[in-house]
């Protein structure tokens, strides 16, 4: 076993000039290296944390997977020196490497639900590092891990572990693997984006837990994650990285509020969005009628005697936790899902509640933009037809004119011509995301249900979509119903709000009525769980809850 | 778009000796030495000079029967391919896109079929019904048609939930669109492999119809009828019979080669150009 200095102050982890690369292989092209992190330089002491913040592709996970020198889908170290513990990994071989890699150096995956096998009782993964490395006994480990059960504010720690992964809730899992990589007792632990797939109610308490996990065991961290807000919860200092650069190095309380950079303050001030409410008119466009809807043949209640409104040229957001029927509401108004009870009234006349009854022009009228763009659109059409699909299907257009009208689309969409000959495989994620935008705006609708639109996008890029849509909104006077997790969203684009909780609206009205107290429990929760860019507001926040969230 | 210089050396064996397969059966009358029914020397001579290949059991030109066989086996193997992948596609696109008890009741079907070893389920129709290179692609095809079925509805069924369909089914497209523009270009790739697969199974389907007697009929020879009519050489030591086995073994393995090619290009949705 590696000799481990006792010293528990000082210098742990030192990345000097890291180069990482790796070959892509575009079709049709010589393949060719490109360069993922370029001269980065971290140092990190003994029991702190340091986050890791850009957008996706700023080399953020590559280099926090670095500190156990592995490259993941083929990225090569090309350069630099990476010592751990006065070792330089890169000269010490696989012997070396077997010895840190779950000893000194843990791991905690974005995804805790594919990272755990399903076959295996949680407690067996959870020790597995700590037996593998005859840091203790069994006996020994799974008292730890008991303890750190206890710790991370699991129900039942005693017998948690005999559970499988999919007996229990991911904000759950998510703090199983926190506890996985506490167990044995490492230096360091790579959180690489812990919560970005959690609710935000459930990602308040993990970010809790992981926080006092880490001052309590004084284990020193690299925190990895798109979210400023939430990394301003639990490291001591942060670095903004792009395109695999450094842009900017300082403590968490200069960054955020003295940030020296232009694209920092950027990521600082993002959903700052000004958008002034405007009064509902006299007739709504959609009305949602006292809607009740269920799978499995009326057995599983989803929706509960739901009633909305929205008018014309104004947004509707819908927020509530996964699982509170929210997307389940734009199903039933598109008629994918047809309600058992309750009727919709769209412009004036009463909607078909199956799909396969509404005429074109309800159809027309009513699109639908998808959270996920890559497969809101075929791979195998074109821009062009994706976009001219609808006027074809619609108005008949065809030819030049239907050329004319693609691009002049692609120009509202603030995109060019030549991308009307692309596929979608050959574009960025918030350029798919407006292609969609364009895809539902060529059919003059009155309504777009935009469900989760900017959530699978960087901060930046959610920004630039969200602002779009509140420009064509002015433009071309289409309302919108905005289905959301993300309360922030809701603050820069809403005109009425719509708050779900396991099926049934809990709260409705006017933005600046819903989000002005006093509030019912659940908003309060809601609306306390989101981060914010503050310093000390994660323990402000959970003083102050009613309502512990679903799964504590 | 294809890079020439991107094929991997065993798809450039598989497609060079499959186009001279296909040559020879395209252009079997300019290319073969002899009619292919005429008796032109003794039986079973050897190789030489004069017949490439020897002669057969009745002393006609093996190298000329070789060749007019590559045409009735290709052309029958190719005909039966086509309709059990138009039909089998269709139905299984159909199947996963309309659902429901049409769905049900077509899969029951096709397992009901399939529960049949497709052998002897030919061999009892094919006796009862007239031999003839009709009835044969029919038979073939609607059999093979079980399996395409298969894979065309299980690979369409995960298409058919991708948000893109309903996105098109919400525009308030038929099913035809839907079948023909959104499921059928992305379920493209992993058809074509399945194609060069079901082809070569019926090349070999169709030899062993004819070796037992129920596939092309005399005087026309396919090879399996061919090894079937030399088979009686081998105790004598004559390869008459080898070498249209042989012809059968190398043209499966040269299809197979291309569609392992092709199966490994993409078989995911990754879309685009490729």
């Amino acid at each position: 076993m590696a000799k481990r200095p006792v010293d528990r102050s000082g210098l742990l982890l030192d990345i000097r000039n890291l180069r990482m690369e790796a070959t892509s292989y575009p079709p049709g092209e010589p393949p060719r290296n490109v360069v993922i992190v370029d001269g980065v330089s971290v140092k990190l002491e003994r029991g702190k944390v340091l986050g890791l913040i850009g957008e996706s592709g700023a080399g953020k996970s590559t280099i926090g997977l670095s500190s156990m020198c592995y490259g993941r889908g083929g990225v090569r170290i090309t350069g630099g020196e990476i010592v751990l513990n006065g070792r330089d990994l890169l000269k010490g071989g696989p012997r070396l490497l077997r010895q840190i890699r779950g000893r000194e150096v843990c791991y905690v995956a974005q995804s805790a639900a594919a990272a755990f096998n399903p076959a295996r009782k949680l407690m067996d993964q959870v020790t597995e590092a700590a037996l593998l490395h005859k840091i203790c006994t069994k006996a020994e480990a799974e008292k730890r891990a008991i303890g750190l059960f206890k710790k991370l504010g699991l129900p039942n720690p005693e017998i948690f572990g005999q559970r499988f992964p999919h007996q229990v809730s991911g904000g759950q899992l998510q703090r199983a693997m926190t506890a996985m990589a506490l167990c044995s007792e490492p230096d360091l632990i790579v959180f690489d984006e812990p919560t970005t797939a959690l609710d935000v109610t459930t990602q308040i308490d993990v970010l809790a837990s992981i926080k006092d996990a880490i001052r309590d065991t004084n284990v020193a961290a690299l925190y990895i994650t798109h979210d400023l807000a939430v990394v301003a919860q639990v490291a001591d200092d942060i670095m903004v990285l792009r395109h695999g650069k450094r842009v900017e190095y300082g403590d968490t309380r200069q960054i955020i509020k003295e940030p020296r950079q232009q694209y920092t303050n950027q990521l600082v001030s993002v959903h700052h969005i000004p958008h002034e409410e405007n009064n509902p008119t006299d007739a709504p466009i959609l009305s949602v009628n006292n809607i009740t809807a269920a799978y499995g043949g009326g057995l599983v209640k989803v929706l509960k005697n739901v009633s909305v409104d929205i008018h014309l040229g104004q947004t509707l957001a819908v927020v509530g936790e996964s699982g509170s029927g929210k997307s389940t509401l734009a199903r039933a108004i598109t008629g994918l899902l047809p309600p058992i009870e309750g009727k919709i009234n769209f412009s004036g006349r009463v909607l078909s509640p199956r799909l396969a009854n509404r005429t074109r022009d309800d159809l027309r009228e009513l699109q639908m933009i998808y959270q996920m763009a890559d497969t809101a659109m075929n791979p195998r059409q074109t821009i062009g037809t994706i976009i001219g699909r609808p006027l074809e299907f619609y108005f008949g257009m065809k030819g030049k004119e239907r050329d004319a009208r693609v691009a002049e689309l692609l120009h509202k969409i603030e995109m060019g011509k030549g991308f009307a000959d692309r596929y979608p495989a050959e574009l960025s994620g918030g350029q798919k995301q407006r292609v969609c935008i364009a895809r539902a705006l060529a059919a003059k609708p009155k309504l777009i249900i935009c469900d989760e639109v900017t959530s699978a996008l960087d901060p930046l890029v959610a920004d630039g979509i969200l602002k779009l849509l509140l420009d064509l909104q002015k433009e071309e006077n289409v309302a919108y119903l905005f289905i959301t997790h993300d309360l922030a969203t809701v603050k820069s684009i809403a005109d009425a709000i719509a708050v779900m909780y396991r099926g049934e609206v809990v709260r409705y009205g006017p933005k600046s009525q819903v989000l002005t107290p006093p509030f019912d429990a659940y908003t309060d929760l809601l609306l306390s769980s989101v981060p914010e860019m503050e310093l000390g507001w994660l323990e402000g926040a959970m003083k102050n809850r009613r309502m512990a969230s679903a799964g504590n | 778009m294809l890079n020439v210089k991107n094929i991997p050396i065993s798809a450039w064996i598989g497609l060079i000796i499959t186009a001279i397969f296909l040559f020879a059966a395209i252009f079997a009358p300019w290319v073969a030495p002899y009619p292919v029914g005429e008796t032109v020397g003794d039986v079973w001579e050897p190789m030489s000079a004069k017949y490439w290949l020897g002669t057969d059991n009745l002393g006609r030109d093996l190298l000329s029967r070789m060749i007019y066989g590559a045409r009735i086996t290709i052309f029958i193997a190719a005909m039966a391919t086509a309709l059990s992948f138009i039909l089998g596609s269709v139905l299984g696109f159909a199947a996963a896109v309309i659902g429901g008890w049409l769905d049900q009741f077509m899969s029951r079907f096709v397992d009901l079929i399939m529960a049949i070893p497709t052998l002897i389920f030919a061999l009892v129709v094919l006796s009862v019904l007239p031999s003839n290179v009709v009835t044969l692609i029919l038979v073939m095809g609607l059999l093979d048609a079980t399996r395409v079925y298969r894979l065309a509805r299980a690979v369409a069924v995960d298409i058919n939930v991708m948000d893109f369909v309903e996105a098109a089914k919400l525009r308030g497209e038929g099913r035809i669109w839907i079948i023909f523009r959104e499921i059928l270009p992305n379920a493209l790739t992993p058809l074509i492999a399945e194609l060069g697969l079901r082809f070569i199974f019926a090349v070999l389907f169709l030899s062993a119809l004819s070796f037992l007697g129920l596939g092309v009929q005399p005087p026309d020879s396919d090879w399996g009828g061919m090894v079937k009519e030399n088979k009686e050489g081998i105790v004598f030591g004559i390869p008459a019979a080898l070498i249209p086995a042989a012809a059968i073994a190398v043209l499966a393995i040269s299809v197979n080669l291309v569609a392992d090619w092709i199966l490994n290009r993409t078989t995911s949705l990754k879309g685009g150009r490729g």
